[in-house]
């Protein structure tokens, strides 16, 4: 190693001279995000919401059916592209979103466990705490992009496919394109409330397990169990408090006066499962002995 | 006391049990300002559990550790201040390269660290590989990027744990040379190390630890004579000196040796052979003191079959000091 001087004496003095500025926690969140940009498998998930839009488009242009359809979006399919949006999300909002949510929460804490780098950043000016913050952010902050690609893709296919046209919503009410497009994108943002839930139990079992294939395959596991819980016969009762029934919350914007029933349901009870995983996550967190690497 | 005047590293009754396992039992450990202190022991023996316990990665079962007067299990990464180096390997992320990775400690780090990273590159000879991936890197490389991570922090205490594993003999020497320098120009080391010959350079206090414990702590120095004084000695007639020295009960282990004769004796003892040997008109051409190695004595104090009664002699002797 080269004998080039450094300068510890002067750190010496100076470190015991003035108490060292600790960064933000701003500082660390902009750090997980660069951490994600840099990964591949961050962009796994954004392909396939980029690619499901495009598949869709390019096959109903090819084989769309004039017959009567249940769906009043799916009736309009070609008359105005920004109904493709509003089937792409009722499409994707039961699955395929939680999964690609899922992908990114379940693998932000135990990817740094795998890898042996928690050590390595715990072991500098920042407190768990603010990991932990900054980290449960850029998992949402995924989940809000993940939404707005997959939203935008189906938006700019169904408006190249079909045109920028009025569509009708779930009450028949007929709107403007201007309108229709703010509602879309208000729908995916309602979208993003049970969303946040899905990740935040990621996020928990992500820091609880130390393992991304268990914490991923356990969150996806849960959604899909909720989904048979509401498929049981006898158990209708709770199906209104069942995390996987809010994902269509959305649907009360797209009426005429707008419902807004759903999404304040959806708000508490989603709050219900995703603030106690968050808590839970944080203290299993803090208190966790970070060994192995 | 203020903080900055505090021990850089104190534990008392530090100890972590894993469910019927007990990884540290009770250690106690005392670093002083300027140390460069050796942790020494067999593999298994809980020397990186105590620094992961010490560096708040891992929290202790009972007992305290502190740095510079600060316990990381209250007062978080406060206690940090003033604190770097890595246990086990340092890791870092293969997808970021090495420049990259130490922006993000950087960053993570504050007070200027960032402005650091060209220096602490070039310290580690590291520059030239500074845009490449870390996957790309071998482990030596890795090794170094740990060190020069760590030295970004401007620390007052490095804890380092086998910073030479992994590395070529001429690594090793160079990081020897580093951890000298960083020595001399201040910083307190905690050096957990494998490398006895490296310990016995470089360290002026050690710890041993065994099966969660510790059996010694003090001097390097004084756990070398109270190793047992051995003395070699070069006369004009070897043959009849050795003769000599049989018929003299304060004379121990009297033999030939590589270069001369070898022999244990106390301090006064050692005189009186001297004026003996002059009495019969043996000439001393050398007389010289030979302090037990470091690695005698680390298996001594560590070894299963050890003798028990040395190894409590040197540990009664290590706490009258």
């Amino acid at each position: 190693m080269s004998s080039a001087a450094l300068n510890p004496p002067a750190a010496a003095a100076t470190a015991s001279a003035h108490r060292s500025r600790r960064p933000s926690t701003l500082i660390v969140y902009r750090w997980e995000l660069r951490k994600l940009v840099a990964q591949v498998r961050t962009y796994l998930g954004l392909a396939l919401l980029t690619l499901l839009p495009v598949i869709f488009v390019v096959f109903e242009s090819l084989h769309h059916q004039h017959n009567q359809r249940d769906n009043i979006f799916a009736a309009q399919i070609t008359q105005s592209g920004l109904a493709t949006p509003v089937l792409m999300l009722l499409f994707m909002s039961g699955f395929f979103l939680p999964v690609v949510a899922a992908l990114v929460a379940g693998d932000i804490f135990s990817n740094e466990d795998g890898n042996g780098t928690l050590k390595t950043i715990l072991t500098r000016s920042v407190d768990r705490g603010q990991v932990f913050a900054a980290k449960t952010f850029a998992a949402l902050t995924y989940a809000v992009v993940a939404v707005l690609v997959a939203a935008t893709v189906a938006t700019v296919a169904g408006v190249a496919s079909w045109g920028f046209h009025a569509v009708r919503t779930y009450s028949g009410t007929l709107v403007s394109a201007p309108e229709a497009l703010l509602l879309v994108f208000a729908a995916n943002a309602a979208y993003l409330i049970p969303l946040f839930a899905v990740a935040a139990i990621g996020l928990m079992l992500s820091a609880a397990t130390r393992n991304s294939a268990a914490a991923v395959v356990g969150t996806i596991g849960i959604v899909i169990l909720l989904f048979i819980i509401a498929q049981i016969p006898g158990l209708e009762s709770i199906q209104p408090y069942l995390l996987t029934e809010q994902f269509q919350a959305w649907q009360g914007l797209l009426r005429t006066p707008t419902n807004w029933a759903p999404i304040v349901h959806s708000a508490w009870l989603c709050a219900l499962y995703g603030v106690p995983s968050l808590v839970a996550g944080y203290l299993v967190f803090l208190r966790r002995d970070v060994a192995g690497g | 006391m203020s903080e900055d005047a505090a021990q850089p590293v104190r534990a008392r009754g530090l100890v972590k049990r894993y469910d019927e396992v007990l990884a540290v039992d009770h250690i106690d450990l005392n670093v002083h300002s300027g140390d460069v202190y050796g942790f020494l022991g067999p593999n298994g023996a809980g020397k990186t559990t105590t620094l992961r316990m010490a560096l708040g990665l891992i929290t202790p079962s009972e007992g305290i550790v502190e740095l510079f007067g600060r316990d990381p299990m209250r007062h978080g990464a406060r206690a940090l201040e003033g604190v770097a180096g890595f246990v086990e390997a340092p890791r870092f992320y293969p997808y970021f390269s090495g420049r990259k990775n130490l922006e993000l400690l950087a960053a993570l780090d504050g007070d200027g660290a960032a402005a650091r990273i060209d220096e602490v590159l070039a310290v580690v000879e590291l520059s030239p590989r500074a845009k490449h991936k870390v996957g790309g890197y071998s482990h030596g490389m890795r090794q170094r990027l740990g060190i020069a991570a760590a030295l970004l922090r401007q620390p007052r205490l490095l804890i380092l744990d086998e910073p030479a594993t992994g590395l070529d003999p001429a690594g090793m020497r160079d990081m020897r040379a580093l951890i000298r320098r960083l020595a001399e120009e201040g910083i307190t080391v905690l050096l957990s190390s494998h490398q006895l010959p490296e310990v016995q350079e470089l360290c002026d206090r050690v710890a041993i630890v065994e099966s969660g414990r510790v059996v010694y702590e003090g001097a390097l120095a004084d756990l070398r004579r109270q190793g047992g004084a051995g003395y070699r000695l070069h006369t004009t007639d070897d043959e009849r000196a050795l003769a000599l020295m049989h018929e003299q009960a304060s004379v121990e282990h009297a033999a030939p040796g590589e270069h001369g004769l070898t022999f244990q004796a106390h301090e006064q003892d050692v005189g009186e052979l001297s004026l003996t040997l002059a009495a019969a008109g043996i000439g001393i051409l050398a007389l010289s003191p030979e302090l037990a190695t470091l690695e005698d004595l680390f298996f001594r104090l560590t070894e299963g079959d050890h003798d028990e009664s040395a190894e409590a002699e040197l540990s009664e002797q290590a706490l009258e000091v």
